[in-house]
C-alpha cells in the first residue's frame, strides 16, 4: 500500500459540507458524506448542513436493500456517535455541528423528529453567517 | 466569500438557494449554465438585478459567448469576467461556496 505523508500539524479549519441532493438519485450525497468521514480523520472542525432536498438526506427509516444500494443513514448515526464523542473529550479539539436550514425542512414538510440524528435547525440568515465564516465549503 | 452557480435557474434551485444564503456583500459568479440567470427580460431577472445591488455579480464570458449571449442583454450591474478575472475572484476572496 502507497504512503503518504500528510504535513498537517497544527492545521484546524472549519469545513462546511453543504448537502443540497436528495440521496440516492445521484451521488453527491454518498461523496459528500466520504468528504466528512476524511475530515474526521484530520479532526478538523466541520459543519454538516442539509439545505433543499438534501435534508431528505437524514430522514428516518431508508431502506435500500431493493435499490441494492448503500444505505448510508447508518454513517449518519455513527458520524453524530463521533460528534458526540468529540463533544465530550476535552483532549480532543474538533467541533462538530449537524445543521438544518429551517426554511428547507417546513418546505417540505418535515421537523426535527423526522431526522435520523440530532440537529441544529438555524434560519437562512444564521445559516448564511456559518458559510460566510468557514474556511472551506464543499458543496453537493 | 465567493459563491459560484453554475446550472440554470430554470432546470434548479442552485440560483435561488445561493440569493438566500449568500451575506450581503459577498460576490456571485454565475458560470456554464448558470449563465443564464445573467440575461435580462426572464422571470428570474428581476431577482438577479435586486441581488446585484447588495452583491458583485458577475457572469463568466466564454460560457456566455458559447451559449450566444450578448452583454447588451445582461441584466444592468453585472460585470463579465475571463479566466484570468475568474482566477482574480477566487483569490481575492475568503473561500468559494460552490452551488451545485
Amino acid at each position: 500500500m502507497a504512503e503518504y505523508d500528510f504535513d498537517t500539524e497544527g492545521v484546524k479549519k472549519t469545513i462546511t459540507f453543504l448537502n443540497r441532493k436528495a440521496p440516492y438519485g445521484t451521488i453527491y450525497a454518498l461523496e459528500v458524506l466520504e468528504s466528512v468521514l476524511i475530515s474526521a480523520a484530520f479532526e478538523q472542525h466541520a459543519n454538516i448542513v442539509f439545505v433543499d432536498d438534501g435534508v431528505f438526506q437524514i430522514k428516518k427509516g431508508h431502506d435500500t436493500a431493493d435499490l441494492e444500494m448503500k444505505n448510508f443513514l447508518p454513517t449518519y448515526g455513527i458520524i453524530e456517535m463521533e460528534k458526540e464523542d468529540a463533544d465530550e473529550d476535552e483532549d480532543m479539539d474538533m467541533n462538530w455541528r449537524i445543521i438544518v436550514e429551517k426554511e428547507s425542512m417546513e418546505a417540505r414538510g418535515l421537523t426535527p423528529d423526522d431526522f435520523k440524528v440530532e440537529v441544529e435547525v438555524l434560519s437562512s440568515a444564521e445559516l448564511a453567517d456559518v458559510l460566510a465564516t468557514s474556511d472551506a465549503v464543499i458543496g453537493g | 466569500m465567493l459563491h459560484t452557480v453554475n446550472k440554470s435557474p430554470f432546470e434548479r434551485n442552485s440560483l435561488e438557494s445561493c440569493l438566500r444564503l449568500a451575506k450581503k456583500g459577498s460576490a456571485i459568479l454565475l458560470l456554464e449554465d448558470g449563465v443564464y440567470a445573467a440575461m435580462g427580460g426572464t422571470t428570474v431577472s428581476d431577482k438577479v438585478a435586486s441581488a446585484a445591488k447588495d452583491n458583485s455579480v458577475y457572469v463568466l464570458g466564454p460560457d456566455m459567448k458559447a451559449r450566444g449571449l450578448a452583454e447588451g442583454q445582461l441584466i444592468d450591474g453585472i460585470k463579465v469576467v475571463d479566466y484570468a478575472g475568474f482566477v482574480d475572484l477566487v483569490a481575492d476572496n475568503d473561500g468559494v461556496t460552490p452551488w451545485l
